[in-house]
């Protein structure tokens, strides 16, 4: 497959880590900075190719949670397939919000502010309805057996959530190469000019929130099995919302490593502000996270990624003179 | 002569008290260029937004190939063959030269490949192929304009809507893409044009329409509307015709 070595070099580079004999805290923060890489690659599939900012991909996070969750403890279904439900469970999350804010021609401003609410009235919702656990939330039985989806070593856990991200990362590198991703990125440099060329912008903007609602769901669902417990803050709380949008605008928007670069970059900073803190300064974390944001939009608009690109051109291999008679 | 590819019927379009196009008909005959010509304001570029679906008519109907479109949305007229390219040059800012042309080309090929070299092939015929890999946003205003040109026709039109390709353009750039221009309409490429030089459009088109404050005042040969008593008149104003005429005669 064409473009794809990239994925696979980052991904077998990534697996050997376990081996190395790293710490459990370390394991620990890799796999929860895997998993908001994933809620980040989802997020990059439609704010990042599609240019459409949501601020609330908690919608699809916490429905992906709340899916494997509820129907594990309250309806006894197999974990793997309460997974499969908690992403298909996302999508449909994701259909409705689309079909609702797309038809309706809602763009820009508009656009993030309809599903930053929508993600807070399913927040609310779930804080009261008995079904969810309301306030107390829902504790899914520790059952440490592959079958139940539980594995006993960090490790196992660690390789779970890296198959998940090199996963999402095939995909969106594939859609990149697609008639629906060239697409989708012409919709986002000029939503008039591609419909004049026959492009749906309607029907490819939804499916691209399909697609990124099926994967931000898909961290939503490990979370789910990694914690054992779900709750409405920690299911449709702004915190993921806040960090699925975040590492692919550090890391880079609308690449395929974005995600993931910044998902390392962001969480290494918060936990590292956190402990220099130590617990003295609650919420240090998120001023860490304004302040890069900030330095990022700044100096390297196209993220991480986009900026060491820069920074190649300039002080790398000189740049190819302009050739004489293009003008 | 034969049925015309495209044929607006009695179309009006009204912007709240504004009736920006008024009980226009017009039709435009299978592989001629047909030139729609106007002081500004006269409702040209609102015409055009109708005809390819960006504005529904008010009132009126839009027959293409035999088959009434009106009030379709852009992107199924462009899948029927109807493609335009915008007054302000609307490219793909942040994408190559290349890409900008593969978003038109992918309407026909769904595959990559064959939608690259499709592409590259259109954008070659152009004039292009010295600029497909550098960004959209640092070309010149000519080179945008071909590009413009170049994404519609990436498309496989059978209608082609050319909204002043030709403005902006310094006279020897002018020279250089009237016989582009005429190319697609001897390949069987029906076209309508919006166009102020009126050097070209005396050469290119074989009909013209006059449309003035949103109405039709003249049509024919360039030939016969440029005598137009009427027609100098929307451009110069009333009592203009006279005066030139006694000028001449004088």
């Amino acid at each position: 497959m064409k473009g794809l070595a990239p994925v696979f070099i980052v991904v077998a580079a990534m697996a050997a880590v376990p081996l190395l004999g790293v710490s459990n805290v370390m394991l620990n923060f890799l796999v929860v900075a895997l998993m908001i890489a994933l809620a980040g690659q989802g997020w990059n599939v439609l704010g990042g190719y599609g240019g459409q900012y949501s601020f609330g991909h908690a919608a699809f996070f916490g429905t992906g949670a709340y899916v494997t969750a509820v129907l594990q403890v309250r309806y006894g279904v197999n974990a793997w397939i309460a997974f499969g439900l908690g992403i298909a469970g996302g999508a449909v999350v994701a259909a409705v919000v689309g079909g609702l804010t797309f038809r309706s021609g809602l763009r820009g401003a508009y656009f993030a502010l309809v599903t930053l609410a929508f993600a807070e009235v399913l927040r609310i919702s779930a804080s009261v309805a008995p079904i969810t656990g309301a306030g107390v939330g829902t504790l899914v039985k520790l059952d440490l057996r592959p079958a139940a989806l539980q594995f006993g070593s960090r490790a196992a856990f660690y390789w779970m959530i890296l198959t998940l991200v090199a996963i999402a990362s095939i995909v969106t590198r594939l859609l990149e190469r697609s008639r629906f991703g060239v697409w989708l990125v012409a919709v986002r440099e000029n939503e008039d000019a591609a419909t004049a060329l026959g492009v749906n912008a309607t029907a490819i903007k939804l499916a691209a929130m399909v697609i990124s609602g099926a994967i931000t769901a898909a961290a939503g669902c490990f979370y789910v099995q990694y914690f054992l417990f779900i709750d409405s803050g920690l299911a449709y709380g702004t915190w993921i919302s806040i960090e699925a949008l975040l590492t692919p605008i550090i890391g880079g928007v609308g690449t395929v490593f974005g995600p993931l670069l910044g998902a390392l970059v962001v969480r290494a900073l918060g936990e590292g502000a956190r402990m220099v803190a130590g617990g003295e300064a609650p919420g240090v974390d998120l001023v860490v996270y304004g302040c890069v944001l900030v330095l990022i939009i700044a100096f390297a608009p196209r993220g991480l990624i986009g900026g060491l690109a820069q920074l190649r051109g300039r002080w790398g291999r000189p740049a190819p003179l302009p050739k004489a008679g293009h003008g | 002569m034969a049925e015309p590819l495209l044929q607006v019927e009695h179309v009006s379009r009204r912007f709240g008290g504004l009736l920006a196009v008024n009980d226009v008909s017009l039709t435009a005959q299978p592989g001629r260029i047909t030139a729609l010509i106007g002081p500004n304001g006269a409702g040209k570029t609102t015409l055009f937004a109708l005809i390819s679906g960006f504005l529904r008519p008010s009132d009126g109907a839009i027959r293409y190939g035999g088959a009434e479109v009106t009030g379709e949305p852009p992107h199924r007229l462009a899948r029927r063959g109807i493609a335009r390219t915008f007054q302000i040059v609307q490219p793909f800012g942040g994408l190559t030269v290349r890409d900008n042309i593969l978003v038109g080309a992918h309407l026909r090929h769904p595959a990559r490949a064959a939608a690259v070299a499709a592409a590259e092939g259109v954008g070659c015929a152009l004039g292009l192929e010295a600029m497909l890999d550098r960004p959209a946003d640092t070309l010149t205003v000519a080179g945008r304009k071909r590009l413009e040109l170049a994404k519609a026709l990436a498309t496989e039109p059978k209608l082609l809507l050319l909204d002043e390709v030709l403005a902006g353009l310094n006279p020897s750039e002018i020279r250089d893409i009237v016989p582009v221009i005429r190319a697609l309409s001897q390949r069987g490429i029906t076209i309508v044009m919006i166009e102020h030089v009126m050097q070209a459009v005396m050469s290119l088109a074989e009909h013209v329409f006059v449309l003035a404050e949103g109405r039709i005042i003249a049509e024919g040969t360039p030939a016969q509307v440029a005598a137009d008593p009427g027609v100098v008149e929307a451009y110069l104003g009333h009592g203009a015709a006279t005066k030139l005429g006694a000028a001449h005669a004088n």
